[in-house]
């Protein structure tokens, strides 16, 4: 079963990683959290999203399109990345979840089952 | 509230008091002597309370909440009996007992408490929900605590508890305690689920300063361990776990120093350690020795004592410590006592061995235990072999739940890429190498 974890980092988490003193150790333990998700043989894929104030939310409303700068939901805490996860079970992703750097200190990680795609009838033979 | 006493025979009123006493006594006591955690004082309180149930209700008639009217009477007496002799001075406990709450709604279970336990131990209930089925029907926790403290989604936990009551439903199982010749498994299933209840209080409340003050289920576990060896006083593994939990709470706070940093065992400050507490889990283990019956419990209890032997001025025994997990090895194999033996053999003087110990494990079995890379990350660094121990720092850091105690591989990862260390910590706590994980 595949999980999306999404990580969502706390304001103080996300301003350490723009903090030289703090940066390395800020990357060095998402590092260490991907590369055990690599070795256990876990990881699907995954990024790494640039923060909120880079965001373009754009809607279209009765025909007008509206573009704004800024994401769609302005929360306290900033979606910073995500993870796909090949686990047996969603109990397993949950602890993969609470491994993340970002769970463990004052953000939150999501964890979300990914619905499987019906294989299209042309491809499947 | 009373029916007329009329339209009640005398007789009918005892039968029914009676009866009530007999459907209610487990719960509630379970319930009272959990929140007053005094057993005896709870149990003289609901005695003096049925008595009284009996004196009354074939008179006054059974009231509409029998078990509410036992509750009412029971804690008035348990107060009474505390302004005669001033017991312990919580003021939790009093504020609980004066307030209006009743027994959580738990299924009504002819009986008491040890009989529960051997019920949600059952060979019927799977291992992994026997501990939460414990702490909901024995103590009476929701599912959503419950859940939280064993990393499981609510909803799914939730459903788990209500399939594992079913399970006993239909596996017919009776809440008896087993017969001799099958006490022993039945019993070490029990004692399981109470360490497995304690161990996620021990890891939750490595979790930050604010955490440790919540004791987690440590609490939950200890009254627990507390209640089996109370009820089953000849059975050594029952002293055993009572104090393998002694050894761990003396030590728990001293994981935490005052800014909430992570210290590991070897450089804790035994000032900080419980010594009343440690000498108290000596005596039990003691105790249980007297009874010729070595057991898992009794081995982790005797590792743990060892390790508390600084208390009193004397180095760490490894040499000792390393009998004992192979002792407990042949007894128990899991891969929490294998790390533990390989740690033991290392820091006794010989790292490379201990390392072939460690190596030896499986590797699909290893490679997400946290506790292995840890002890293999250390014995690299006893070795010289530093980018290999850095690589397994990496991979004990990307496991690690608790942020103290990342933040404190973090800082040795630093540490090694500036300079080799010498003399290298042991990071991996005896508590945490549980055979359940």
């Amino acid at each position: 079963m595949q999980y999306m974890l999404m990580f969502h980092e706390s304001a103080a988490d996300a301003a350490r990683a723009q903090d030289p003193a703090q940066a390395d150790a800020y990357r060095s333990a998402w590092m260490a959290y991907i590369g055990s998700m690599v070795e256990a043989g876990v990881f699907v894929s995954g990024e790494e999203l640039a923060p909120p104030a880079a965001a373009t939310s754009v809607r279209t409303r009765e025909g007008r399109r509206w573009v704004q700068d800024g994401p769609v939901a302005e929360t306290k805490e900033l979606l910073g990345g995500y993870a796909i996860v090949e686990v047996p079970s969603r109990d397993v992703a949950i602890e993969w979840a609470a491994r993340s750097p970002c769970a463990r200190s004052d953000g939150a990680t999501e964890v979300r089952p990914v619905l499987p795609q019906p294989m299209p009838a042309d491809s499947a033979g | 509230m009373a029916e007329p006493a009329a339209l009640i025979g005398q007789e009918a009123a005892r039968q029914a008091a009676a009866h009530t006493a007999r459907e209610a006594y487990g719960r509630l006591l379970a319930w009272l002597a959990w929140r007053w955690r005094d057993l005896a004082a709870a149990e003289d309180a609901l005695g003096a309370a049925l008595l009284a149930a009996l004196e009354t209700w074939p008179e006054r008639g059974v009231p509409r909440a029998p078990e509410a009217w036992l509750l009412t009477v029971a804690k008035r007496e348990l107060l009474q009996a505390r302004r005669h002799q001033a017991v312990v001075d919580d003021p939790a406990v009093t504020a609980v007992l004066e307030s209006a709450a009743g027994p959580p709604d738990a299924p009504a279970i002819p009986d008491e408490r040890l009989r529960l336990l051997f019920a949600c131990a059952h060979p019927a209930i799977e291992p992994s929900i026997r501990t939460p089925l414990m702490l909901q029907v024995v103590l009476g926790l929701d599912a959503a605590q419950v859940a939280s403290a064993f990393l499981v989604a609510p909803a799914t936990m939730a459903q788990r508890l209500v399939r594992a009551k079913r399970g006993l439903r239909e596996a017919g199982v009776r809440f008896e305690t087993p017969e001799a010749d099958e006490l022993a498994p039945r019993l070490h299933a029990v004692l399981e689920a109470i360490y497995a209840a304690y161990g996620t209080g021990w890891d939750a409340t490595l979790a930050s300063p604010a955490a440790a003050q919540d004791d987690g289920f440590t609490g939950e576990a200890l009254f627990l361990a507390e209640l089996v060896a109370a009820r089953l006083p000849q059975s050594a593994e029952a002293l055993g776990l009572l104090a393998l939990l002694g050894f761990c709470e003396a030590r728990r706070a001293a994981r935490l120093d005052a800014s909430g940093r992570f210290v590991p065992l070897d450089r804790q400050d035994v000032m900080r350690w419980d010594h009343a507490r440690i000498a108290a889990a000596d005596a039990l283990l003691w105790q249980a020795a007297q009874q010729h019956e070595p057991g898992p419990f009794q081995l982790e209890a005797a590792i743990q004592s060892a390790h508390c032997q600084r208390a009193y001025g004397a180095p760490t025994p490894w040499a000792r410590i390393a009998e004992l997990y192979s002792s407990l090895l042949r007894l128990a194999p899991s891969t929490g006592a294998a790390v533990g033996a390989a740690v033991a053999v290392a820091a006794a003087g010989d790292p490379a061995q201990g390392l072939a110990m460690l190596d030896a494990l499986p590797a699909a079995q290893v490679a997400s235990y946290q506790p292995w890379w840890v002890a293999r990350a250390d014995l690299l660094i006893r070795l010289g072999q530093q980018d290999a121990a850095l690589q397994a720092l990496d991979r004990a850091l990307g496991l690690t739940p608790q942020r103290p105690l990342a933040e404190h591989l973090q800082a040795r990862r630093a540490t090694l890429q500036a300079a080799p260390e010498e003399n290298s910590s042991l990071d991996v706590d005896p508590a945490r190498l549980r055979a359940s994980t």
